[in-house]
C-alpha cells in the first residue's frame, strides 16, 4: 500500500477464507445471530490468522473490514505477522489512534479506557467503532444481561462488570463489542444492559 | 449460477451492507445510511430488500418472497427467480419452511420463529419525512427524540375523522427510543411486530437506508390514552377458508360490482383450505 518493501511472510498469505462468498457469509450469518441475541456464543470459522489473534478474530475481520474501515490494534495484537496478515487480507488501514478506529482489535485490558473510542454522534451514533475483544478464554465475572434481542434476560461470563455497565451512557451513542475466543464469539451491542450478579 | 458472485453482489458490497447491518441490529429502529447499489430491477421494485436478503443470504437458506401476503405475484415470483438464479438457493411459498422471507407490504398470518429472517422492503424509511421533507431537520428531530410533530399529525387524524386514519405504515417506537417506519404494511400487522422471536431487517434501496428490529424487542405503536390504537381488518370472514382473523384484499370479481374478500396472505389460505378438504375426505 504505502511505498518501501514490507517483508511478507508466507504466513501473512495463509490463513484466508477458501470460498470467501459462502464461508463469509456464514460467519457473518452467525455474526448477526450473535448481534441480534446479546449473550448467544457463536461459531466463527475459517479463519486462522497469526498468533495472538485468535481464529473467531480473524473471521470477522475477513467479514467486516476492507480499505475503507479504519482499524486500531492494541499493543497485544501490534505485531508485524497480524500487520501483514490484516494488509493482505483486508488491506484495512491500521491507525495510531483509537479514536479514529472502525474498528479496534485487541486483548481487553488493551481497550481500556473505552472513552478512546469514538461513540457516532447524536445525529449518526451508527459511527461508534465495534470492538473485537480477543479472550483467553470467556472468564470473568458473572453478569446479567437485558435489552433489546433478549427474552427475559441472559447470563455470561464478562470481565469488568462495572466498566461494562457504564460502557454507553449516552445510549444510542456508543460502543459495540464482539468477544472472541478460540473459534467462538458472543456479541455486545450498545443496547444490552449489564449488571453485576 | 456462473457468471455471478454467490448472491449476485460483490463482497466489497456485502462487507458494507453487513457492516450497516450489524449496527442496526445494534441501535434498534435507527436508520443507517448504506451505499445503495444499482439492482438489475428498478427502484422500487425491492432493491432495499433484495440488497439486504444478498447479504444475509446462505447457499443453505430456504427463501420465501411475498408481495403484499402473496406468493405468486410479479414481484415476488422474479424477486424469487432472481436469487435462484444468482445464489442458487431452495425457495418455497410455506411460511413455516422459510429460513429468509422478504416481504413486501405484509408480515405473515403464521407466527414467525426463532431463527428466521424477515427482510422487509421500503419506500420511503423516514417516518418523519411527510411532515418534514428536510433530511438534516429529520435527523435532529430523532437525536433530541423530539416526536411531537408526529403525535400532532395523529390528532389531526382524530380531529378530522374522529379517528386516526392511518391505516398503514402506522408509526410505532423501537425499544423506546426510535420512532420508526414499519414500511407500508397495514396497521393490522403492527402487533406481529413486537417481541418477535424472528430477527427483522429493513432495507430502503432508492433512500440508501437500513435499520432493524432484534428479536424479543418491544414496539409500541403510537396512540392516545383516549384514542388508543386499534390493529383494524376488513369486518368479513375471507370467502375462500373461512378465516375470520387473517387480513383480506377486497378482490372485485366482476363488471356488476361483485366482489368478495380473501386472504392476503396467500400460503396461510391455501393451508387452511388444503386443511378444510383433508377433515372433509
Amino acid at each position: 500500500m504505502q511505498g518501501g518493501s514490507v517483508q511478507v511472510g508466507a504466513d501473512a498469505l495463509a490463513g484466508g477464507f477458501a470460498a470467501p462468498p459462502e464461508e463469509g457469509a456464514r460467519v457473518f450469518r452467525a455474526l448477526l445471530d450473535a448481534m441480534a441475541r446479546p449473550g448467544r456464543v457463536v461459531t466463527l470459522a475459517g479463519a486462522a490468522p497469526p498468533a495472538p489473534a485468535s481464529a473467531a478474530a480473524g473471521a470477522a475481520l475477513l467479514v467486516l473490514t476492507d480499505r475503507t474501515t479504519r482499524l486500531w490494534l492494541a499493543p497485544s495484537h501490534d505485531t508485524a505477522a497480524l500487520r501483514a496478515w490484516v494488509a493482505f487480507h483486508t488491506g484495512a488501514p491500521v491507525v495510531a489512534d483509537p479514536a479514529e478506529a472502525d474498528f479496534a482489535l485487541g486483548d481487553w485490558a488493551g481497550m481500556l479506557p473505552l472513552g478512546r473510542f469514538a461513540t457516532g454522534t447524536p445525529e449518526y451514533p451508527d459511527r461508534g467503532a465495534t470492538l473485537i475483544v480477543d479472550r483467553a478464554a470467556f472468564a470473568g465475572a458473572p453478569v446479567r444481561l437485558t435489552g433489546p434481542g433478549i427474552a427475559g434476560e441472559a447470563r455470561a461470563i464478562l470481565p469488568d462488570p462495572a466498566i461494562l455497565a457504564a460502557r454507553t451512557p449516552q445510549f444510542p451513542q456508543g460502543i459495540d463489542i464482539i468477544w472472541t475466543a478460540g473459534a467462538e464469539a458472543m456479541a455486545l451491542p450498545r443496547s444490552t444492559r449489564v449488571e453485576a450478579l | 449460477m456462473s457468471g455471478y458472485n454467490f448472491a449476485y453482489l460483490d463482497e466489497d458490497t456485502k462487507r458494507m451492507i453487513r457492516r450497516a447491518l450489524l449496527k442496526a441490529v445494534a441501535i434498534p429502529g435507527y436508520q443507517v445510511p448504506f451505499a445503495s447499489r444499482e439492482m438489475p430491477m428498478p427502484y422500487g421494485w425491492g432493491t432495499g430488500g433484495v440488497q439486504v436478503t444478498a447479504a444475509c443470504l446462505l447457499p443453505e437458506d430456504c427463501l420465501k418472497v411475498i408481495d403484499q401476503g402473496a406468493d405468486d405475484t410479479t414481484n415476488a415470483v422474479s424477486i424469487r427467480r432472481f436469487f435462484q438464479r444468482t445464489a442458487g438457493v431452495a425457495v418455497t411459498e410455506s411460511t413455516r419452511a422459510a429460513t429468509i422471507i422478504q416481504t413486501r407490504h405484509r408480515i405473515p398470518e403464521t407466527p414467525l420463529t426463532e431463527g428466521q429472517i424477515l427482510v422487509y422492503q421500503v419506500p420511503i424509511p423516514e417516518p418523519l419525512r411527510f411532515l418534514e421533507p428536510r433530511e438534516p431537520e429529520t435527523r435532529r428531530m430523532h437525536a433530541l427524540m423530539d416526536y411531537g410533530l408526529m403525535h400532532v399529525k395523529l390528532y389531526e387524524d382524530i380531529a378530522r375523522h374522529g379517528a386516526i386514519a392511518t391505516s398503514y405504515a402506522y408509526p410505532v417506537t423501537v425499544a423506546g427510543r426510535y420512532v420508526m417506519d414499519p414500511s407500508p404494511i397495514p396497521k393490522f400487522d403492527n402487533p406481529k411486530l413486537s417481541e418477535s422471536p424472528a430477527l427483522q431487517l429493513f432495507g430502503a434501496g432508492r433512500e440508501q437506508r437500513i435499520y432493524a428490529i432484534p428479536p424479543h424487542t418491544r414496539v409500541v405503536s403510537l396512540d392516545f390514552e383516549d384514542y388508543p390504537f386499534e390493529a383494524s381488518k376488513a369486518p368479513h370472514a375471507c370467502s375462500l377458508c373461512g378465516s375470520a382473523e387473517s387480513y383480506l384484499d377486497e378482490v372485485i370479481v366482476d363488471d356488476a360490482g361483485g366482489r368478495m374478500f380473501v386472504c392476503s396472505d396467500t400460503d396461510f389460505c391455501a393451508g387452511r383450505r388444503a386443511l378444510a378438504e383433508e377433515d372433509a375426505a
